[in-house]
């Protein structure tokens, strides 16, 4: 690529008039003081769209049965770069494997989407959601029943309409 | 007839007065705080605080309430006595100042005519001179005791500014002395009202001198050294927090109020509104308006409607100083130090001194030829119109009317640097 050169007219020095530029900065800021446009968004009320591929709080989904839907693979731990991920797998009488503990450190993840990504089963989301303040740092860590309650909606990791863009 | 109050309602008016003024300044403080706020948020084209109440009026309440239960962080190497000591120094003066402003006509009670105006004490000026420059102590102290790099180096550059600009503000106001012919603030107000011109336009350029002065005073931006939060983190305030901060605070907002309330009321004839009709002033134990064509005495008539109306104008260009303080703030950018230094002994200095003696021989003059009262204003407004002209002319460079970058013509390269400066990719500062 070749390389641009912008050749800024400059006054010299002593020919600025600090003044002028002084009374047409005035005029500038009072333009704006007086303009009804504002770029503020009043954030409760008013709130963005989030794109389909935000990345926030983790969603498990669950069966019909209320049974989360993880087989306690164990692909998620391994694949988490932040290592925030603590699975304690189960099986229950019929074989099938089930989480016994499945907690997500919040605070630890970097919500990279990589438990999303590497799930066979389709059970651990990222969502779209961001409104996960707390009181106290221990209520950071989201045990199996509260990733099940999560609500909100998961992310799409790629746009369906385009998939070879991921 | 109009009697001045004395006695014991005297007393009683006093303490009114103080008491609500007090309020009403402290009041004002706190609102010019979130003024501050709303205002710079609509230039940066955002809404600013508006959670609190309607229009977020009730944000500085928050603030105070903020302030008052937050912890107070004591550095362990701080000097402790100092350290409580910095505040205070900065607040008492910039309140105490505002008590020699008159702030209205004088107002009829059934028990005499009381003057608005806390304490018309016979050094007025003087007083406020005084008082306002006894506010860089609190900082001084503040800065030092914290024992920190950066509030020292803000303390350091207050008070050289301090007193840089300490000298031109005095000879700003020597001009108007000259044309009041006293130093209480009742007889600048009086003389003005007589002339039937404000002396913003009979002393053009001394008012012009003041501000600039009185903006380094009251360490605003443009000259905001102490603070300078790029460089200094926040200056001398760097180790306060929650209500020794605030105090710094008040004392700075309240040095405004003040600073703007001495513009009004110097050069733009205080509570004094447009007309003969407000005119008042104690002249020989009588409340007068004016003379009559034979030098004799015209009483003056107060009323209340006067006192409310003259109150409501001297409020209103009080409030338009501190909106221009607000305005410039959040337009300009902030000086160099040693171009503050430079302006202030180099420019400010001698033109202050000059502007004496030229407003001094003009007066001379003109009353060595008879011309007095109206006249004698104009021919000043005359004067003082030339010496501003050439005062911005020399400041500007010469290039007031034309623009910097309407005359690609002047674009010559320069030797020194090598022909054109040529930039890649990024913009040039200009370098002076």
């Amino acid at each position: 690529m070749a390389i641009t050169t912008r050749v800024i007219q400059r006054p010299e020095p002593g020919r600025i008039s600090y003044l002028r530029a002084a009374f047409k900065g005035m005029t500038l800021t009072l333009r704006h003081m007086l303009s009804s446009k504002t770029v503020t968004q009043q954030y409760p009320e008013e709130r963005t769209e989030l794109s389909p591929r935000w990345r926030g709080t983790h969603v498990m989904e669950v069966h019909a049965d209320g049974r989360p839907k993880c087989v306690a693979c164990g692909l998620c731990p391994t694949v988490c770069p932040a290592n925030c991920i603590r699975l304690v797998g189960g099986e229950d009488d019929q074989g099938n494997r089930y989480p016994i503990v499945f907690e997500i450190d919040e605070f630890r993840c970097i919500f990279c989407g990589m438990c999303q990504e590497v799930c066979p089963v389709e059970a651990i989301h990222v969502g779209r959601d961001f409104e996960n303040a707390e009181y106290t740092r221990d209520r950071f860590v989201y045990d199996l029943d509260r990733l099940m309650q999560q609500d909100h909606e998961t992310a799409l990791l790629w746009d369906p309409a385009d998939p070879d863009s991921e | 007839m109009n009697t001045p109050i004395a006695g014991l309602p005297l007393l009683l008016a006093s303490s009114l007065k103080v008491a609500i003024m007090f309020g009403l300044v402290m009041l004002t403080v706190a609102y010019t705080t979130l003024a501050e706020r709303r205002i710079s948020a609509f230039i940066q084209d955002r809404l600013g605080p508006n959670r609190v109440g309607p229009f977020g009026l009730l944000q500085p309440i928050a603030d105070g309430l903020k302030n008052l239960v937050k912890e107070e962080a004591l550095p362990r190497t701080a000097s402790k006595f100092y350290f409580m000591l910095g505040p205070m120094l900065a607040m008492g003066p910039a309140l105490v100042t505002f008590a020699v402003v008159p702030f209205a006509a004088p107002l009829p009670t059934p028990w005499g005519v009381v003057d608005m105006i806390i304490a018309d004490v016979p050094i007025g000026v003087l007083y406020i001179l005084a008082l306002s420059s006894l506010g860089v102590y609190g900082i001084v102290i503040g800065g030092w005791a914290s024992n920190n790099k950066y509030a020292f180096l803000g303390a350091l550059r207050a008070s050289a500014q301090m007193v840089s600009y300490e000298v031109p503000l005095g000879l700003s106001l020597i001009v108007v002395l000259m044309m009041a012919g006293n130093v209480t603030l009742t007889e600048v107000v009086w003389q003005q009202q007589q002339l039937g011109l404000w002396f913003a336009l009979p002393l053009s350029l001394g008012f012009i001198l003041f501000v600039v002065s009185a903006f380094a005073e009251t360490n605003r931006l443009p000259f905001d050294m102490p603070e300078a939060e790029s460089e200094l983190i926040t200056g001398f305030h760097t180790e306060y927090s929650a209500m020794k901060f605030s105090m710094f605070f008040i004392a700075e907002y309240a040095h405004m109020l003040t600073a703007s309330a001495l513009m009004a009321t110097l050069f733009f004839g205080g509570w004094d509104l447009p007309g003969s009709w407000d005119d008042a002033f104690w002249y020989q134990g009588e409340l007068i308006r004016g003379f009559d064509a034979s030098g004799g005495p015209l009483a003056a008539a107060p009323a209340l409607w006067k006192t409310l109306l003259t109150f409501a104008g001297f409020a209103v260009k009080t409030g338009f100083f501190l909106l221009l303080y607000i305005w410039i703030r959040w337009t300009l950018p902030r000086f160099r130090y040693d171009q503050v230094m430079q302006l202030g002994w180099k420019v400010m200095l001698p033109t202050a001194l000059a502007y004496i003696m030229v407003v001094s021989t003009t007066i001379l003059v003109l009353e060595q030829v008879g011309v007095s009262g109206f006249a004698q204003g104009l021919a000043l407004t005359g004067v003082s119109a030339i010496c501003t002209v050439t005062f911005v002319f020399f400041l500007d460079r010469g290039r007031i009317i034309r623009g910097a970058a309407a005359k690609p013509e002047v674009m010559a390269p320069r030797p020194s640097a090598g022909g054109q400066r040529v930039i890649a990719g990024e913009r040039a500062t200009v370098s002076d």
